[in-house]
């Protein structure tokens, strides 16, 4: 059973204990400083942002088929079964094109760092192995932030869309961007309106880079032969005339 | 006394000298303060100039070794020989210099290595690394012989021979396969990437451009030698590639708005934005020099012939960019503007590029290699007759 994230934005308060918890589990500082960021940043692994009277959280997605573990090219980071996408700083050399390529903008550097780490929420792996809710949902005082089994989320999103029609935007976000999240979303509005993406595909967009690697064998392949039966028929054609040029002489 | 013993003043050794020193200190930045320190990326956007230029440029710009390898070996052109060893020592330095920008960009360059022992095949980084390294490898051989020549190492030589034809076509493999995949890096990004320049062809765009950028890059290179070394250009060889470049040009602008049109975006050039005139810089650097290469006149006429492979190597480069930069700003939400140690890097790295090639050419058969290795050939006069026999029957 995979795990998953449910943000409730109509039930979130803006109180930020989410942000607070998360610090404390990172060992990373939280003062009033930090909490007034409303990005997620290196040393700021989740943020509470506000948009008019609404709040949206941000945190790492934890894609279905993440385009960070896609694009990593030393495989630092993957998906566990249990859910929570993790990242492996020991293997890490810093090209960063996880940062470019991530659709929701999540992974942060230690730009300021001589050894510098890639960080972003890893859904506590180790607190859910041990059969324990994330910081964040533990903290979380009205319930907008509940942790579970992705299933039993989406379950329970749909019964509150249907319980309170006129409270919620009709739709689940996560559910089926870039192939689906682990982290899923109710609003009040539109979501664009809480600062998330909504251009995005439904594809998985590692797709997108697959389709040409697969290919490269064929290149390969079909190159060597050619451009070896390209200099065949040229180095012969020269033989032949130099052949013929010695008998004229 | 002591004034005989410094070099000749001369004012591009002072701008080498500068470049050389600010280059030195960004260095010095960059080691004591990090990525952060000495650079104006972040999360937002995290690769600037060192990945848009000194990578995706520096490597396109060496691909001029790959093209006339394949022009010379693997067809078989043998009249373009003269200029292939500048070519390949082109290629060679392009890709050091681009493994030595790598180790600025990374955050950990001590892990340089860890893609050839920790593999990921669903990346293209992983791929890139792989070629890039594998194929600066064969372009070590590829020059190889330019110093056994000059050490008068004749078995090296002599083996070197022996695996040339294979090595030569696994060196086109591998630059085809990095040159097209640092256009599919961009392949991921459909959500950021600016409508102008994503398109499911960047790979081989950005494969065909290389081929283009190589040729330019060659003949560039043929006349800045010609004027070092007081050599006359090898007019007719630079006039035959710019021919082919003109077509290869024409082929390029027009399937780029082939593919704009059917991905419905024609719309977007009147939009008046900064990705539209950028845009627009780079088509006319790539279509003036193309019009005029089109002509026999700007062809044979050596300042003229420079200058469209001038513009045609500006033309690529804010082609690179704008996908890298450009591009890329709108859909990651902010803007960049490199630091000034970030530019100085890049420049020192250019800088070192010229002196380099200048040193190397001077004391290793670069340039006259052609005819020492008639010289050594046992039967001198049947070689010489043979490059003439081919043209007469094709």
């Amino acid at each position: 059973m995979s795990k998953a994230i449910l943000y409730d934005s109509t039930m979130c308060i803006g109180c930020k204990a989410c942000e607070g918890a998360c610090a404390e589990r990172w060992h990373l500082p939280y003062g009033d400083k930090v909490a007034a960021e409303q990005r997620l940043s290196a040393h700021k692994l989740t943020a509470i942002q506000t948009f008019g009277e609404h709040f949206s959280r941000r945190l790492c997605m934890h894609c279905a088929e993440p385009t960070c573990a896609s694009v990593c090219p030393v495989g630092a980071l993957h998906k566990t079964s249990l859910g929570p996408v993790v990242y492996d700083a020991k293997k890490c050399m810093g090209c960063r094109y996880c940062m470019t390529a991530c659709p929701f903008q999540v992974p942060a550097y230690e730009w300021n760092s001589r050894l510098p780490k890639v960080r972003k929420c890893d859904m506590c792996y180790d607190r859910q192995r041990a059969g324990r809710l994330t910081a964040c949902a533990e903290a979380c005082p009205t319930g907008a932030t509940t942790c579970g089994d992705r299933d039993a989320l989406i379950a329970e999103a749909r019964r509150r869309l249907a319980a309170k029609p006129g409270d919620y935007y009709q739709r689940i976000y996560g559910l089926q961007e870039v192939g689906g999240t682990s982290v899923l979303y109710l609003s009040a509005v539109p979501f664009e309106q809480i600062g998330l993406r909504t251009n995005l595909p439904q594809q998985p967009l590692p797709q997108l880079t697959w389709r040409v690697l697969e290919a490269l064998p064929n290149v390969v392949s079909v190159g060597s032969v050619l451009l070896g039966g390209v200099w065949w028929i040229t180095n012969r054609r020269d033989d032949v005339a130099r052949a013929e040029g010695g008998k004229k002489r | 006394m002591n004034g005989r013993t410094l070099p000749r003043f001369t004012i591009w050794r002072a701008v080498f000298a500068v470049l050389m020193v600010a280059g030195a200190y960004a260095t010095y930045l960059r080691v004591r303060y990090g990525l952060g320190g000495v650079t104006n990326l972040s999360d937002q956007f995290p690769w600037g100039i060192w990945i848009a230029f000194d990578i995706l440029c520096g490597v396109g710009l060496a691909a001029g070794g790959f093209t006339l390898v394949a022009v010379v070996h693997i067809f078989n052109i043998h009249r373009y020989k003269p200029i292939l060893r500048p070519a390949i020592l082109t290629a060679f330095l392009g890709y050091v210099l681009v493994v030595l920008a790598l180790m600025f960009d990374l955050g950990r360059p001590d892990r340089i290595w860890h893609p050839l022992i920790m593999w990921n095949p669903h990346s293209v980084m992983f791929e890139v690394a792989w070629c890039v390294t594998l194929y600066t490898t064969v372009l070590a051989l590829e020059f190889a012989p330019a110093v056994f020549e000059k050490l008068g190492w004749h078995k090296p030589l002599d083996w070197l021979k022996f695996i040339s034809v294979p090595l030569m076509i696994v060196g086109v493999l591998l630059s085809t396969l990095h040159q097209s995949s640092l256009g599919s890096l961009y392949l991921i990004v459909p959500h950021k990437l600016y409508g102008l320049w994503y398109t499911p062809l960047l790979p081989v765009f950005f494969y065909l451009s290389s081929i283009c950028m190589g040729l330019a890059m060659t003949i560039f290179e043929s006349w800045h030698s010609s004027r070092a070394f007081g050599r006359d250009l090898e007019l007719p060889l630079a006039a035959g590639l710019a021919r082919v470049l003109a077509v290869l040009l024409m082929t390029l602008l027009f399937v780029r708005f082939l593919d704009l049109g059917e991905r419905g975006m024609l719309g977007l050039l009147r939009v008046n934005r900064t990705e539209t005139w950028l845009f627009g810089l780079e088509i006319l650097l790539l279509a003036v020099p193309m019009v005029l290469l089109f002509r026999r006149r700007v062809r044979w006429n050596p300042s003229k012939l420079y200058g469209c492979a001038v513009m045609v190597l500006f033309g690529f480069i804010t082609n690179r960019l704008n996908v890298a930069i450009t591009g890329m700003e709108a859909g990651s939400g902010t803007h960049y503007v490199p630091r000034w140690t970030e530019v100085a890097v890049t420049l020192a790295i250019i800088a070192l590029g010229f002196a380099i090639f200048r040193v190397v050419a001077q004391y290793f058969p670069i340039f006259d290699a052609h005819h020492e290795n008639e010289a050594r050939a046992a039967q001198p006069v049947r070689e010489a007759a043979d490059e003439r026999v081919p043209a007469g029957v094709g």
